[in-house]
């Protein structure tokens, strides 16, 4: 074992992580600790683009971004730190530009912009151009553009690093982060990290659904192992389910495809988001273009022998505008589907995208221990995170501009917090956690794999929890998992070595999606409403009396050792806007 | 709306069984804490072949052989994570579809040449990424900060499109014959990352960039194989942005 002493760590190098790491560098003795390296982060699979009102090609501003957050967001939007998203959005992008990010330019050579679900003018009115873009790479483009200011600024890298652990101590009665235990991949040594401030950032949870746009490394680690040393996990029932998922695969194509001009069609090829989104259609928020697609579907409009999926139709738009917007999207559907998306529509259905919950923190980052104490020195930012700018469903482009406003927020923040403040005394034995899990899984003699398990999960969270849910599917859901929980007790690994044991992470990893996928269901079973990316058949309209509030799930171990889940709830902070009927 | 019950095998995007076709994945096995040797070992799986290479490697991995290790994440050639030399020729395995590389004989799945070999599909990627960062891959300007972004014409923007695409996967670099040779050589990624940077009209680190090129370990080594172009999974003209760099070189015009 080795330990290591760093004023500041932060966990992830994704696009949150690394806008964290520039500035917690520039002001403190940093180490980031990253499983991939930096560059596979999945930030990099962005494509559509980054909200702000920059107001480059038409009218717009921060009110008008802040309002349409709030109500895309159903409402369960933290107003405050809406506003700070809003406002902050115009710096964050042109700070990127400065870093030398290669954005798509208007004739007078300005950051383009263009049209993205959700987004509209004067609250609602239209569709208005907010998103700013590179292609259909913006995700890359953020990724390699704040790998490549890290390069410059010197940022200290651990890569293939899994951090497994947070360390907590009790300082006169007060709970606070003294560091993180890691996992060395390429050793299978653990390291101890002492810090005095550290930074979660180690994103969404995605792969315990099967048709996901998430890579197979989104698990969900932060969240899982910051709830297991008894921090509550905050709305972690929203989980928003894209439209347009290739499908069957459920590779993205990106919401830009239809703020270009592509249209959703049924079998009748009829452009069915009319009826149900009147003045944005095809443009609505993902929540209800996903609940359309499902209702087609069901009520036999699908297209394909099964009728379970609708086309993506871009055959209408010049090919030069799809070379020039679009080309990664259109060249997935080449190569996965081998499609040309100039003469043919393409085939899609929802598909799991993003964790709208995750870590509570207030709008400086600083994790929440309940509904107000923060913990010291602790921070979380991007999709890890829930702060909570994306309420019940996120605005699409909204979450790349959070990793950046967050993620900068959380660095400065975690910095000078280090700046003042002295090392926390590590735990007895502070790598036993870790060393038991490890251990356990590399000798356990179980006769369980860890894929079987996944594949069990993925199927009854698709069928389930995802877009359309009821008491019934939901209890189905927590009664599966926890007979999953029971065979994965008695999982065993084939691979027994220390080099390179992605067998062992995997089933670690595996670990944290199951109990992730728990907190996600009891939550949805208990929110007896719909509202945003949740939508429960037989609670079909959002109940603002009994539920607008945060959700907050701890986990509680009893005397025996048994493990439960206490759900209390937090207030949502509202500012200038009433819930209304969310209507587009 | 349907339940599910645990019993249930995991119902995967694969179509009827009669889709399926024997297909035989040659891998190149290595892993020093079994054996100092590499070898080959044969899987024949039944899979459907619009199915991905890394479709087979899991099914591998997650069926038979838990020790086979490759690195992987996005799965849909975006990452950059898993570059490999399938059948000779390095590519991603989750964008080369299996009916797209001859099922008929066996696949060969082998690392990446050039760089070493640490376990299996899994290379060390840290000389290839120190290159990268030798070449000085970051925006260098002079002056006072504009308050709002820089200007940029379309046109300016287009001159670098293409090698903005690229995602540090390495197989042009490992495709490259004078890398093999000598490991000393920048090597293309390197380059066209470079190119990125000096022909992007906000930059002014160019005179920089080129010295660092200009010395023995750098573009001159290039002998225009191509190899590089053809391994690029995003498209990139890699040879082309090689020729830009050398001429610029010559020129002092970018
Ligand atoms: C296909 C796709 C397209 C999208 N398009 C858009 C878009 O157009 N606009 C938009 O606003 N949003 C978009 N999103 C959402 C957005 O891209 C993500 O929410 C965001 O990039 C998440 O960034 P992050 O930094 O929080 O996490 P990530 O980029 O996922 O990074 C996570 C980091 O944590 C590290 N990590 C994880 N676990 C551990 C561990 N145990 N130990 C150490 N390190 C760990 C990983 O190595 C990685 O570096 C898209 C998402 C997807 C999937
Ligand atoms: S230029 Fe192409 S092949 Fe080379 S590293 Fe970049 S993406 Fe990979
Ligand atoms: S897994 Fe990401 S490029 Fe292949």
């Amino acid at each position: 074992m080795q330990i290591h002493k760093y004023d500041t760590v932060i966990v992830g190098a994704g696009g949150a992580g690394m806008r964290a790491a520039i500035e917690s560098t520039k002001r403190s003795r940093t180490a980031v600790l990253t499983k991939l390296y930096p560059t596979r982060s999945h930030t990099g699979a962005a494509q559509g683009g980054m909200a702000a009102a920059l107001a480059n090609v038409e009218e717009d501003n921060w009110e008008w971004h802040t309002f349409d957050t709030v109500k895309g967001g159903d409402y369960l939007v933290d107003q405050d730190a809406a506003e700070i998203l809003a406002k902050e959005a115009i710096d964050s992008v042109l700070d990127l530009e400065k870093m030398g990010l290669p954005f798509n330019r208007t004739p007078e050579g300005r950051i383009d912009q263009r049209r993205f679900g959700g987004h509209t003018r004067n609250h609602g009115e239209a569709a208005v151009r907010r998103s700013c873009y590179a292609s259909d790479r913006t995700g890359h483009m953020i990724l390699q553009t704040l790998y490549q200011a890290c390069v410059k600024e010197g940022v200290e890298f651990f890569n293939e690093f899994y951090v497994l652990d947070l360390l907590l101590n009790e300082v006169d009665g007060v709970k606070r982060a003294s560091g993180v235990v890691a996992y060395e991949l390429a050793t299978g040594e653990i390291h101890v990290f002492q810090a005095k401030a550290i930074v979660f950032a180690s994103g969404g949870t995605g792969k315990f659904f099967k048709v996901s746009s998430n890579a197979h490394t989104l698990t969900g680690d932060g969240q899982a192992l910051v709830y297991r040393r008894g921090l509550p996990l905050e709305d972690m029932e929203f989980f928003q389910f894209h439209p347009t998922g290739i499908w069957r695969m459920g590779i993205l194509l990106t919401e830009g495809a239809r703020g270009e001009g592509g249209i959703l069609r049924n079998k009748d090829g009829e452009r069915f988001m009319e009826r149900y989104a009147p003045t944005i259609k095809d443009l609505a928020p993902r929540d209800m273009v996903s609940r359309a697609i499902y209702t087609e579907i069901r009520e036999g409009r699908g297209c394909g022998p099964d009728g379970d999926h609708v086309m993506l139709d871009l055959t209408h738009l010049p090919p030069e505008q799809l070379d020039a917007k679009l080309p990664d999207i259109t060249e997935f559907a080449r190569t996965y589907l081998g499609i040309e998306p100039y003469t043919d529509p393409i085939p899609i259905q929802p598909t799991a995208h993003y964790a709208m919950g995750g870590i509570p923190t207030n709008v400086k980052g600083e994790v929440l221990l309940d509904n107000t104490t923060v913990i010291p020195g602790l921070y979380a930012a991007g999709e890890v995170a829930c702060v909570s700018v994306h309420g019940a469903n996120r605005l699409g482009t909204n979450s790349l501009l959070d990793i950046n406003v967050f993620g900068r927020r959380a660095g400065i923040a975690a910095a000078e917090y280090a700046a003042k403040h002295d090392y926390v005394e590590l735990p007895e034995r502070p790598e036993s956690l870790v060393v038991e899990l490890i251990e356990g899984l590399r000798e356990g003699a179980g006769t369980e794999r860890a894929s079987d398990i996944r594949g069990a999960l993925q199927l009854t969270m698709d069928t389930n929890a995802m877009v359309y849910r009821t008491e019934q599917t939901l209890k189905q859901a927590v009664e599966d998992i926890a007979e999953l929980k029971r065979r994965y007790k008695n999982v065993s690994v084939q691979d027994k070595g220390r080099r390179y044991n992605t067998d062992l992470l995997e089933a670690v990893e595996l670990g944290n999606l199951l109990d992730l996928a728990e907190v996600l269901a009891v939550s949805a079973l208990a929110r007896k409403e719909s509202r945003g990316g949740h939508y429960r058949e037989d609670y079909p309209t959002r109940d603002d009396v009994n539920f607008m509030r945060h959700t907050m799930a701890y986990r509680e171990v009893g005397d025996d050792g048994t493990e439960s889940i206490r759900l209390d709830y937090k207030p949502v902070v509202q500012t200038r806007y009433q819930p209304m009927e969310r209507k587009y | 709306m349907s339940t599910a019950t645990v019993e249930t095998p995991p119902q995967d995007a694969v179509p009827a069984a009669s889709h399926l076709i024997t297909v035989t994945f040659r891998l190149r096995r290595f892993n020093p804490e079994v054996s100092a040797e590499a070898a080959w070992v044969d899987y024949p799986l039944e899979i459907d072949p619009k199915e991905r290479v890394l479709d087979a490697l899991h099914k591998i991995k997650w069926e038979i052989d838990g020790t086979l290790t490759f690195r992987r994440s996005c799965a849909h050639g975006i990452c950059g994570s898993d570059a490999m030399r399938i059948n000779g020729r390095n590519r991603l395995a989750c964008k080369t579809l299996i009916k797209d590389i001859n099922p008929e004989k066996p696949i060969t799945v082998e690392p990446i040449k050039g760089l070493a070999v640490l376990k299996d599909l899994v290379v060390d990627m840290e000389p290839f990424f120190q290159a990268y960062r030798d070449v000085m891959p970051f925006l260098i300007t002079t002056g006072n900060e504009p308050t709002r972004e820089r200007l940029q014409s379309p046109e300016d923007r287009e001159r670098f499109d293409d090698t903005t695409k690229c995602i540090l996967c390495a197989a042009c670099t490992t495709s490259c014959p004078v890398f093999w040779n000598d490991g000393q050589y920048f090597g293309p990624a390197a380059i066209v990352n470079a190119h990125r940077f000096i022909f992007d009209s906000r930059d002014e680190g160019g005179e920089q960039r080129l010295e660092i090129l200009n010395e023995k370990d750098g573009v001159w080594r290039c002998r225009t194989t191509f190899n590089c172009t053809d391994a690029c999974p995003r498209g990139i003209e890699v040879t082309k942005a090689i020729q830009e760099v050398k001429r610029a070189l010559i020129t002092r015009r970018f």
